[in-house]
């Protein structure tokens, strides 16, 4: 933003005598003042200091607290008083790397249990808000009560959403083996949703329910953005309707993809709300995500540094994915 | 341009994901204030049948305080769930209550850190000396040498509730006195869709409470003396398993048990699905069930033998709450005042009656209103065959990563998956690696 605002160069370069005589007048003031141009410059970074404070304040603060907890031995013992904690150096960083011991090797099938369920959600969620959003791009009848029925997950509070679909998913009383095993007998017995390997599965249920209104709304808000004439003037040429999904919808949508698979992504592999509501603070192995791994190793356990050693890999993570992934779709934009 | 837009790009994703991240060590500053000597704050833990339920059973003790001292509490009922992390958090950040609810396996952990206020010899001359409290009770307020963290406030233990109806249409005549029995008449309870045992299995302090019953008495301690976690002993992967095969084994529990964790047991047992349960004074649960004092028995919790004696006669936890004051209080005295008032007799006794409880004041004990049944059998329990669980400093991961170990038991007996001493003793050994190595 700070880049738009236009030099202004007119006023003073163009010495009128009449000013020149008024600024005679008051030469002790005028002398105090910034040049009038520092001063226009400067403008916008003023306006923007509030905003920066508040950001240092929120964001970096605990941030840069976080990263030094990391590097001290913050258990039970000290919390009461940081200060006294030992230094660590980089020993829960050591701990959590090392895969053939038992702290490292939980990490990462959690870290890889992860990054499955984030493919699988990021990947279905963006599936079905694409497909929602173009069948519902021609208008017909009762098109805004469906396209406020689908937005419906995306408003509702996440723990009263969750917490339905935890009873839905009981084995014993829940709807979802009502449906079918009762009512459709699609499985011999009763599966478990909430334990055991089917956890991974209820998991993803449950996030791309809550995810895939928010890319639905993106790309509808996309989609009003490409010209009717390109698709009129493709039908002439003979284009069919999937010629003209992958021709023109897809390619016109590439800037909102780029920014909504980024965040969809964050926030999937980021997720909290969804597992903790879900299963408790004792995920099952199939759905240990890595947010509810973290919050164990330091909240169950006690060990505030281990934590927050996993947190400072876990950004460092995804701040190289983000950049690579920035860099990626930026170069193919250019080539393009 | 493409670069700046880029990095511009980078900067604000970055900011993003730390905002997200950030939070694994963020403090919460959601402490109440402890400002005016005239006030204090009190954290109390959810002991009836909601929030709401314990404002009011608490408003009126607390105005009564207010009018004998001239000080007013400020109260919030905090839920079980979130005690423990609210705690925590009061602990890190040094915002917090003035006096607390503790539950009481938690003492020697939080002794630990270093946030309560030890009850020295003073605090207890203050508060009327502590030979008024029930000598059990005492030993689950911290580390075993050291000045208690806090005193007990409402004591606790398990009791055997039984279906009378379920029992006499079975043709069994009394509650099952040793393991074997309750097995043997969980078979013959079990049928037509309807179960022996319930079992809370999701619940990973119901499964370490149960688990160190059955350790005692096999002689498993989880704990060696020096409190290193011996978790992987013969007896000890014993003890777990007897637990898991009442899904994995005799079958006397319904396998959706195995995912139960928030008292649904109980609502089994209440509604006649299941003819047993294992649970610490259950009886207004069940009556906000609908079942009728007269349908249900209580008796003592089993044993391995008929007359058990010594270290293995142990049948119950010393369960309960506990009053601590916060180390950073800025009223010790109010605070102290405080905690008199709450373990006075009346208090005890009208507090512990509305909960269903124990008094652990022994004066307050021995009012009739407590010689009820089912009431009697817990004292009994909590006098003769309870113990306190281990106290050491690190009990509260002993609970979540032993209780996690055996709900994936449980997840795998009912899945059908074999249950054996070896896949028992690997998951308590991944349990073990869990613990601290202190």
């Amino acid at each position: 933003m700070t880049a738009t605002v236009p030099p202004v160069r007119h006023s003073s370069k163009t010495p009128s005598p009449g000013g020149r005589r008024a600024a005679g007048g008051r030469t002790p003031l005028s002398r105090l003042r910034l040049p009038a141009r520092l001063r226009r410059a400067s403008l916008p970074y003023v306006l923007l200091l509030p905003a920066l404070a508040l950001e240092l304040l929120i964001h970096l603060v605990p941030m840069v607290v976080g990263v030094v907890m990391s590097f001290k031995e913050l258990t039970q013992f000290f919390i009461s008083d940081w200060s006294a904690a030992p230094w660590k150096g980089l020993d829960n960083y050591r701990v959590a790397v090392d895969f053939n011991a038992p702290v490292g090797e939980d990490l990462l099938k959690s870290f890889l249990v992860t990054c499955e369920f984030t493919v699988l959600a990021v990947g279905l969620s963006w599936l079905f808000g694409t497909a929602a959003a173009i069948l519902m791009q021609d208008a017909f009848r009762g098109r805004g009560l469906l396209r406020a029925v689908f937005l419906v997950p995306y408003a509702l509070p996440v723990y009263a959403a969750v917490i339905t679909w935890s009873f839905m998913f009981q084995r014993d009383t829940g709807m979802i083996n009502h449906v079918i095993h009762d009512q459709l007998h699609l499985t011999d017995g009763r599966p478990f949703w909430l334990i055991g390997d089917n956890s991974f599965f209820a998991l993803v249920t449950v996030s791309v329910w809550r995810q895939w209104p928010f890319a639905f709304l993106c790309l509808m808000a996309g989609l009003q953005n490409i010209p009717r004439e390109l698709y009129e003037a493709a039908a002439m040429d003979g284009a069919g309707i999937w010629q003209q999904i992958r021709r023109i919808t897809l390619p016109s949508l590439r800037p909102v993809n780029q920014v909504l698979v980024l965040v969809l992504f964050l926030w999937t592999f980021n997720d909290f709300n969804t597992p903790y509501v879900l299963f408790g603070r004792a995920a099952p192995d199939a759905a240990d995500l890595i947010s509810i791994h973290i919050y164990q190793s330091s909240f169950v356990t006690w060990n505030f540094g281990s934590g927050s050693a996993m947190s400072v890999l876990l950004l460092l993570f995804l701040l190289v994915v983000t950049v690579l992934y920035l860099l990626a779709t930026s170069l193919r934009r250019k080539d393009a | 341009m493409h670069i700046t837009r880029t990095t511009a790009a980078a900067t604000l994703a970055a900011a993003l994901i730390a905002s997200a991240t950030a939070c694994g060590g963020g403090s919460s500053t959601d402490g109440s204030g402890n400002g005016s000597p005239k006030e204090l704050t009190y954290w109390a833990s959810n002991q009836g049948a909601s929030l709401e339920a314990d404002k009011a059973t608490l408003t009126p003790e607390l105005e009564k305080f207010e009018k004998q001292t001239g000080i007013k509490v400020k109260l919030e009922v905090i839920p079980w769930s979130d005690l423990l992390n609210r705690i925590l958090a009061a602990a890190t950040s040094g915002q917090g209550p003035d006096v607390l609810n503790i539950g009481n396996t938690w003492s020697a952990s939080l002794q630990a850190t270093g946030a309560l206020r030890p009850f020295d010899a003073k605090a207890f001359d203050a508060i009327g000396g502590k030979d008024r409290f029930v000598s059990s009770a005492l030993g689950a307020t911290g580390a075993e040498g050291k000045d208690p963290a806090a005193v007990p406030l409402y004591s606790l233990a398990y009791g055997l509730y039984y279906n009378k109806k379920m029992f006499a249409d079975a043709g069994i005549a009394n509650p099952p006195a040793t393991w074997d029995e309750l097995v043997a008449d969980g078979k013959k309870l079990t049928k037509g869709g309807k179960y022996g045992l319930a079992v809370e299995g999701g619940n990973l302090s119901e499964n370490v409470h149960h688990a160190f019953v059955f350790g005692k008495q096999h002689g498993a301690d989880f704990f060696d003396a020096s409190g290193k976690p011996t978790f992987t002993t013969p007896e000890a992967v014993t003890a777990v398993k007897q637990y898991i095969d009442f899904i994995a084994k005799d079958k006397i529990t319904a396998p959706g048990n195995a995912e139960y964790a928030a008292n649904q047991s109980v609502a089994d047992f209440a509604t006649g699905k299941a003819a047993m349960l294992l649970w610490q004074a259950a009886g207004s649960s069940l009556k906000s069930h609908g079942m009728k004092p007269e349908d249900y028995g209580v008796a003592q919790v089993p044993f391995q033998t008929a007359g058990a004696s010594g270290d293995t006669a142990v049948n119950s936890m010393v369960a309960g709450i506990n009053l601590a004051v916060f180390k950073k209080t800025d009223n010790v005295d109010g605070a102290l005042k405080f905690v008199k008032f709450m373990t006075s007799d009346d208090e005890q006794k009208l507090l512990n009656g509305t909960y269903g409880s124990l008094p652990p004041v022994k004066a307050a004990q021995s009012d009739p209103a407590f010689a009820t049944p089912d009431l009697k059998v817990l004292a009994d329990a909590l006098a003769n065959s309870a113990a306190p669980l281990p106290q050491v400093a690190n009990e509260s991961q002993f609970e979540t990563a032993v209780g996690t170990a055996m709900k994936d038991l449980f997840a795998d007996a009912a899945a059908g998956k074999p249950v054996t001493t070896e896949s028992v003793k690997a998951a308590l050994e991944k349990a073990q690696q869990q613990m601290p190595a202190s």
